[in-house]
């Protein structure tokens, strides 16, 4: 089957039902997309479907035949978002790294910060909190000259005492009061269930 | 990224880099984690490599009658306990464990066979069936008679403290269980050596505790048993002991088919079957007086301990030591006992016992102020540990001792009593919580565990050998920190090998945020002697005129640190951190849903070695907290976990997750590098009670967690009591 794979066309031969997510890592060798559930909840497995976000252990690769596919390697380190994940901890054990960072680039360039909430709700992070990873996302877009690197805050406190929010500050901060009041959806109740983000992955 | 004071190729000592410690530097593997090139173990793949799996009981206690493959086995490489070479015993505290069960399951999910294949879909299709004699199970800890392990603290004379008390308040908690949920599931390779050894490459927090449980399994010494850490996709306790088990089936494995062997856990199999936090009971009895002094308190902390001993006496013994709470009492009684019962066992989890205790405390705390009429802040200042004071193992409380500060500082800004007067009656809540969480080892762990570092000069530089593991807290980052400044290089000079126990001494397992105040400690004392050596050359130099130089120390106990084990009296740690959680949650009047609304974290870490790391730990820690508060229900069924999906189980995701405010405070300590005091674990202690506190102040008296709907609920006034009052 011939589709394009990080902008190259390929052609693989595998079974039509097998996981997308099995012919990028052993077909293909791109072990950069990770499985973490195998049942579409978490998102490790996320890569991009011309564009779109999907969890790449619910597609059978006989739809993905005639598509353009992107994975972690087709970023090629050199994408604003990998540098900012870095830089801003939204990367910690980096098995969700892969895929979120795949799910942010979809939300394209500068995204407000309840765009990123809703846009990244389809990944699991059990490291971070999600906090870095917004400060990430965030952050990445910042023109260049007027960032101040994760790398270069002031450490916290000569004295013994810092504020934490002040010795941060990247961005994530000033957003925070946009959050407060946002955010009255969420995945795990009883009802709207799944979040905007895996809801949107679920088919292609 | 910032340029180094000093180009990396510049050995030139006469200008001082800037120093790493402090400063939030380039993660040493971000850009491999990035960029998706970081190898974890499902991402290895060796030459003739066979697929393993594990079949697992099914009942919770029986007798094994018979065992049948139902497939054919060409091609197929079985192995049951009769082929184990050695003893078929997991290593650890006690020797209770079996590898593969002999006769005997004790628990839903037991190992009893292991199948290997070349083919994957081959093997996962294979049909093996086990015929029982079903024997009753024990599946409530409270009905085991059967005590893993028992224990007692005592201070002061309890009778005399009741007897100075205006109230007594009475209350029981619990806590439930809860998965880890690293997003990377367990899995390990092994590969036969020609020697007759083994080597082993996984998922995996203390490569020398794996070390430990595989020598007796195969009967081999220790220079032929060889663990090597890949890249780890989270932990949180869930990799410290359980790999040892992975790691001996693979082992098993691969000797009787002569070739390596992956196993990878799928989602359901990593739930169903690894350990868990341990669920407890806590009761408390509790004497104060009028004005809010405490005066007496007794404690009784009863945990599931599952079916074997694993860490369980451990996890007891920091529940414990930990369950009088961040308060001063003259007199205390502290019962514990971990029961046995037969369910999968349950293991490390950060926090290990102490989130259970303090979730109790916490909760006790806030209805004791409702008692007395008293501010939930006020009971809580009256009663905090100070400078001076002394903990319930009679431990003297120094300098660094912050609770105040912690508290003071949440109350302030987050205008809790503003928000506490605001809030009532309009379903909306604020509560808080104060903690503490002692680093390291309790007691005379440390001393035994006799943790070893050590640091190579290299002609780049300098190489750290630790067998510490980088599980995504950022272990390679701060050690390198702590040893460029203490060897006065720059952070880009300092380099980290991979923990391999044929490459880096045992530095102790890597757990009980233990990493950065013991074992970097360790290092630092490393990179002192290193400088004694060098001769006032750089370590480039030296290396490159004299070849490569290796120093190592060994862990040196602080004199100030004594600690009985019989009597459980002295100093149980040889430092606490201090936190401050203040949660404010909705409460949904139609379907009893609680929702966290806004989350503060004050907590105080001695010294943030790498704030942007600290604030990471507190962040994870804290959503991992509030998860385990309101989502996450462990439904077990036969003392299984029934609900065994990321589908069913529900952990926070960016729509649950409420916005954080973080304040790092330093107060430091003494013993640790730089005065740091460790971070991983205390920020999952708080969350809980802060939000159950704060349920509390919406009107509803719930004592246990998760705090579902469904707890929610059984707590509301019934509609009875409602029109009475009204």
């Amino acid at each position: 089957m011939r589709f394009e794979l990080n902008g190259q066309e390929v052609e693989v031969d595998a079974h039509p039902m097998r996981r997308l997510l099995d012919v990028l890592r052993v077909e293909c060798g791109l072990t950069g997309t990770k499985e973490g559930c195998g049942e579409g909840e978490c998102g490790a497995c996320t890569v991009l479907v011309d564009g779109e976000p999907v969890c790449s252990c619910l597609v059978p690769f006989a739809q993905a035949g005639g598509t353009s596919v992107v994975t972690i390697e087709g970023l090629g380190g050199k994408h604003p978002l990998q540098r900012a994940f870095g830089d801003h901890g939204g990367a910690q054990c980096g098995i969700c790294t892969p895929g979120m960072i795949l799910a942010a680039v979809a939300l394209g360039p500068n995204p407000t910060l309840e765009q990123v909430r809703v846009g990244l709700a389809g990944n699991l992070c059990r490291c971070t909190g999600y906090e870095a990873i917004y400060r990430s996302v965030l952050g990445a877009y910042e023109a260049v000259d007027d960032r101040r690197p994760a790398a270069e805050a002031p450490a916290v406190g000569g004295g013994s005492k810092a504020d934490g929010g002040a010795a941060f500050g990247t961005g994530a901060d000033g957003g925070r009061s946009d959050v407060a009041g946002a955010g009255r959806s969420r995945s795990n109740g009883s009802g709207a269930d799944a979040g905007a983000g895996s809801a949107g992955k679920a088919g292609l | 990224m910032p340029q180094p004071a000093v180009a990396a190729d510049d050995p030139s000592p006469s200008i001082p880099p800037t120093p790493a410690v402090g400063r939030s530097v380039p993660r040493k593997d971000a850009a491999e984690k990035v960029s998706g090139e970081a190898k974890y173990v499902d991402d290895l793949t060796l030459p003739g490599m066979l697929w393993g799996r594990t079949v697992r009981s099914t009942v919770p206690r029986a007798r094994i009658k018979a065992v049948r493959l139902c497939f054919d086995t060409a091609g197929f490489t079985v192995v049951d306990h009769t082929d184990i070479p050695g003893r078929n015993v997991v290593a650890l505290i006690e020797e209770d464990q079996p590898f593969l069960a002999a006769g005997e399951v004790r628990h839903i999910a037991e190992p009893i066979l292991l199948l290997a294949h070349e083919d994957r879909d081959t093997l996962m299709a294979a049909k093996v069936e086990i015929d029982y004699e079903i024997l009753p199970p024990v599946l409530d800890m409270l009905a085991s008679t059967e005590a893993l392990k028992r224990l007692s603290i005592d201070k002061g004379d309890l009778e005399a403290g009741f007897a100075e008390a205006d109230l007594v308040l009475e209350g029981e908690y619990r806590t439930g269980s809860q998965e880890h949920v690293y997003i990377e599931t367990n899995g390990m390779i092994a590969v036969p050596e020609p020697d007759g050894g083994i080597t082993l490459m996984g998922s995996l927090q203390c490569p020398y505790y794996v070390h430990k449980a595989i020598k007796p399994l195969m009967d081999l010494p220790g220079d032929r048993v060889r663990i090597v850490q890949a890249e780890t996709g989270g932990g949180f306790g869930g990799k410290e002991e359980y790999p040892s088990l992975i790691a001996g089936h693979a082992a098993l494995l691969a000797r009787k088919s002569g070739r390596p062997v992956k196993i990878v856990y799928d989602r359901g199999e990593d739930m169903w079957a690894t350990t868990k936090r341990h669920p407890a009971i806590v009761r408390h009895r509790t004497g104060v007086t009028r004005d809010g002094r405490l005066t007496a308190m007794e404690v009784d902390v009863v945990m599931d301990g599952g079916a074997y001993v694993t860490l369980s006496p451990v996890v007891l013994s920091r529940g414990c030591i930990h369950a009088a709470g961040a308060y001063r009492c003259d007199h205390v009684r502290i019962t514990g006992r971990a029961m046995r019962t037969d369910t999968p066992p349950n293991g490390a989890f950060r926090g290990f016992g102490a989130p259970q205790t303090l979730f109790a405390v916490e909760a006790h705390m806030d209805r004791i102020a409702e008692a007395l009429g008293m501010d939930p802040v006020e009971l809580r200042e009256r009663n905090a540990l100070r400078p001076g004071d002394t903990t319930a193992t009679g431990q003297e409380m120094q300098e660094d001792c912050a609770a105040l500060d912690v508290l003071r500082e949440a109350v302030e800004r987050t205008d809790f009593h503003r928000k506490r007067e605001e809030y009532r009656g309009t379903g909306r809540g604020i509560g808080l919580s104060l903690f503490f969480h002692g680093s390291g080892f309790t007691g005379s762990g440390e001393v035994r565990l006799a943790s070893r570092a050590a640091l190579e000069a290299t002609e780049t530089g300098v190489r750290i050998l630790v067998g510490s593991s980088e599980i995504g807290q950022g272990t390679r980052t701060m050690h390198a920190q702590i040893v460029a400044d203490a060897m006065g290089l720059p952070y880009e000079q300092v380099e980290t090998a991979l923990p391999d126990t044929a490459k880096v001494p045992d530095s102790g397992p890597t757990v009980a945020s233990r990493t950065c105040m013991v074992v970097g400690k360790i290092l630092q004392n490393c990179a002192a002697e290193m400088i004694s050596r060098l001769g006032g050359l750089t370590p480039m130099e030296y290396a490159r005129r004299h070849g490569p130089l290796v120093v190592s120390q060994d862990y040196v106990p602080p004199g100030d640190v004594k600690w009985d084990d019989d009597t459980y009296k002295g100093e149980a740690y040889a430092h606490y951190g201090w936190g401050c959680n203040v949660a404010e949650v909705e409460i949904d009047p139609d379907t009893f849903e609680a929702r966290c609304t806004a989350f503060t974290a004050v907590e105080d870490v001695g010294k943030a070695i790498h704030p942007v790391l600290v604030r990471g730990q507190i962040e994870g820690g804290s959503a991992q907290g509030i998860g385990w508060a309101l989502n996450e229900r462990v439904v077990l069924v036969e003392g299984a976990m029934a609900n065994a999906t990321l589908t069913n189980y529900t952990i926070p995701t960016t729509l649950d997750t409420p916005p954080m405010d973080i304040v790092i405070m330093e107060r430091p300590g003494k013993h640790g590098p730089h005065g740091a005091k460790g971070v991983g674990e205390m920020p999952i202690d708080g969350p809980a009670p802060a939000v159950v506190n704060a349920i509390r102040h919406a009107g509803l008296d719930v004592r246990e967690i998760p705090a579902t709907p469904e707890v929610l609920m059984a707590a509301a006034p019934s509609e009875e009591a409602a029109c009475a009052s009204s």
